[in-house]
């Protein structure tokens, strides 16, 4: 399978995670790019996974692997790595394209050091100029303030590669028919260490922040506890919800169910006005589906002006209180 | 018990980033460095595992140049008992940014290794380079189990239980025997500071230094380090306070209509 693609799809219940079909997306265009086919696995219980497989039928793609087995029911890294090791064998695909979901990063670094390979995680975008030439995979660092471009460095091995959420469409995933196989992985259960629990949430969610109109959200930038009350006076003028990014709530300052990002809350506002948010990739992924998002930051280099609307590089102690101010003047008049 | 807590150096959060000349690097020649963020999460929990335990050791290990020898005399100041330091050189062949994250996790195991540890540490992820695979890496190298995203951790008759992270809000426990390695995310636990007393005490504590083995070939590549470029055009409002002000309330009204 020289050039081939293999996505390894994630599920969530008895349907997908959001990001598998965006993994599913970017690995059609690399397949297609790189002149190699694209087939796509999903791991888990064989009638559990089942219906997902059919489904995968009618997407573009050479086979779907369907690796079905009763020690694969709940997700365990041991159990996953294994599996994956034995297909991946068996596929000998060039790339292996993951969505970077919690689950990806607790299981791929292992399976690609299981190969000797790395895992270029967390990839924003794939290059490929000339097939010949390989494609690069651009990732961030520093917190989102520089790109890097990475290219596999070849010896024939596998490309392992994670994709991050929001940055390929899931809706472009191309139609087609396919052939489903089963895969039948050799698992001992004496070699899955761990014992997972239930998925739980501490406390029933009071505060759901997906249907919000209006966000005012407060990052590191506030400094101390006690000046949040700037930010408060301005959520309260313009009728919006108070939301953070995980240093805020890691602090106490305010609960973790305010929290926007990748650990928290997804949200989709009218209007986000982001204070003293630096916009490191976990808090973007929680935003980027708003509307309109105006940032307040000192530093002029931080990422959340990529993905502002309106920026103001300055002091948030100055301006927060005079729009406050204005929003109230305004309202009045 | 032995806990082993794997430490990064990284720049300040606040750092001014510029590519370094060869254009594959970061400039790291105005660079402020500090404990990477996850990492000062996973002491914190390893000292409260401590102080729980009532007996235990905490090694905290670092790799990288001299500098870094800044960061583990902290860590040894909050409390760790002993410092080992992984010496790369400072940059060429070698030095950590030559190396891929495979490679620097292996230095790290092969000193974990060495100290026999029940338990090892490290945060989910750095705040410079951001791979998030360091510590699960390791545990592969170590062949012991692991979890990561880990908020607290129960010490068990013979092994741990682990609260862990899901997305979306969602937590999970996981039990495993030791040895084990956990990577911590960040917030399980409120930082402590360094005392006066304990900056004083540090200054006694071993500071053990071991070479680093060479760089093995790397299996990816860093072809181009660039600022990204904007995919938005962001209109950047300038003036005083009070003119930003009514421009950002025009806006909300007329366009984002939302006053």
């Amino acid at each position: 399978m020289s050039n081939g693609v293999l996505v390894v799809l994630e599920t969530k219940g008895a349907g997908w995670h959001r990001m598998s079909f965006e993994a599913l997306a970017a690995g059609q265009k690399l397949a297609a790019d790189m002149g190699g086919a694209c087939s796509a696995a999903v791991l888990g219980e064989a009638a559990a996974i089942a219906p997902l497989a059919a489904e995968l039928a009618t997407k573009r793609l050479a086979t779907v692997w369907m690796v079905g087995d009763a020690l694969l029911a709940q997700y365990t890294a041991d159990g996953w790595i294994a599996a994956l090791a034995q297909l991946i064998a068996e596929v000998k695909p060039k790339y292996v394209v993951l969505p970077h979901t919690y689950q990806v990063r607790d299981f791929a670094p292992a399976l690609a050091t299981r190969m000797g390979e790395v895992l270029i995680g967390d990839v924003t975008a794939i290059q490929v100029a000339v097939a010949a030439d390989g494609p690069v995979f651009v990732r961030q660092w520093m917190q989102g303030k520089l790109n890097a471009e990475y290219r596999h460095g070849g010896d024939g091995g596998v490309c392992f590669v994670s994709v991050q959420a929001g940055s390929f469409r899931g809706d472009a995933v191309e139609s087609g028919a396919s052939e489903v196989k089963t895969f039948a992985p050799t698992l001992e259960a004496a070699k899955i260490r761990t014992k997972p629990g239930e998925a739980f949430r501490e406390a029933a969610q009071t505060v759901d922040l997906s249907s919000a109109p209006v966000i005012v959200s407060v990052g590191r930038g506030i400094g101390e506890q006690e000046n949040l009350k700037l930010v408060e006076a301005l959520a309260t003028a313009l009728g919006a919800e108070i939301a953070a990014s995980r240093p805020i709530c890691d602090a106490g300052w305010l609960p973790m169910e305010r929290q926007v990002g990748s650990s928290g809350q997804t949200v989709a506002p009218k209007l986000y006005l982001a204070v003293g948010i630096s916009g490191a990739i976990q808090h973007l992924v929680g935003m980027k589906g708003a509307k309109t998002v105006i940032a307040i930051n000192k530093d002029a280099d931080a990422p959340i002006f990529e993905v502002a609307d309106i920026g103001v590089v300055g002091d948030l102690f100055e301006v927060v209180p005079a729009l406050t101010k204005a929003i109230e003047g305004a309202a009045r008049g | 018990m032995k806990i082993v807590v794997a430490v990064k150096q990284v720049p300040e959060r606040d750092a001014v980033v510029r590519v370094a000349a060869d254009g594959r690097g970061l400039d790291e020649r105005d660079v402020t460095w500090t404990m990477n963020e996850p990492d000062a999460y996973a002491l914190e929990e390893a000292l409260q595992l401590k102080e729980r335990a009532g007996e235990a050791e905490v090694v905290v290990l670092c790799a990288g140049p001299e500098r870094v020898q800044s960061t583990l005399r902290e860590a040894l100041a909050k409390g760790a008992d002993r410092a080992v330091h992984v010496v790369t050189p400072e940059s060429g062949a070698g030095s950590l940014g030559e190396r891929d994250s495979l490679d620097v996790a292996r230095l790290l195991a092969e000193a974990v290794k060495a100290e026999a540890a029940d338990l090892v540490l490290t945060g989910l992820q750095s705040d410079d380079l951001g791979a998030g695979q360091t510590g699960v890496v390791m545990a592969e190298l170590l062949g012991v189990p692991h979890a990561t995203l880990v908020l607290q951790v129960e010490l068990l008759g013979n092994g741990i239980k682990v609260k862990r992270e899901l997305e979306d809000g969602w937590m999970q426990q996981v039990e495993m025997p030791l040895p084990a390695l956990l990577t911590v995310q960040s917030g399980g636990n409120r930082l402590r500071y360094a005392t006066l007393m304990g900056i004083k005490r540090a200054r006694q504590k071993e500071m053990r230094e071991v070479s680093a083995a060479a760089a093995a070939k790397r299996v990816d590549e860093v072809v181009k380090v660039s600022p990204p470029t904007r995919v938005k055009r962001t209109e950047m409002l300038t003036g005083s306070a009070d003119e930003i002000a009514a421009t950002l309330v025009e806006r909300l009204r007329f366009e984002v209509k939302v006053l």
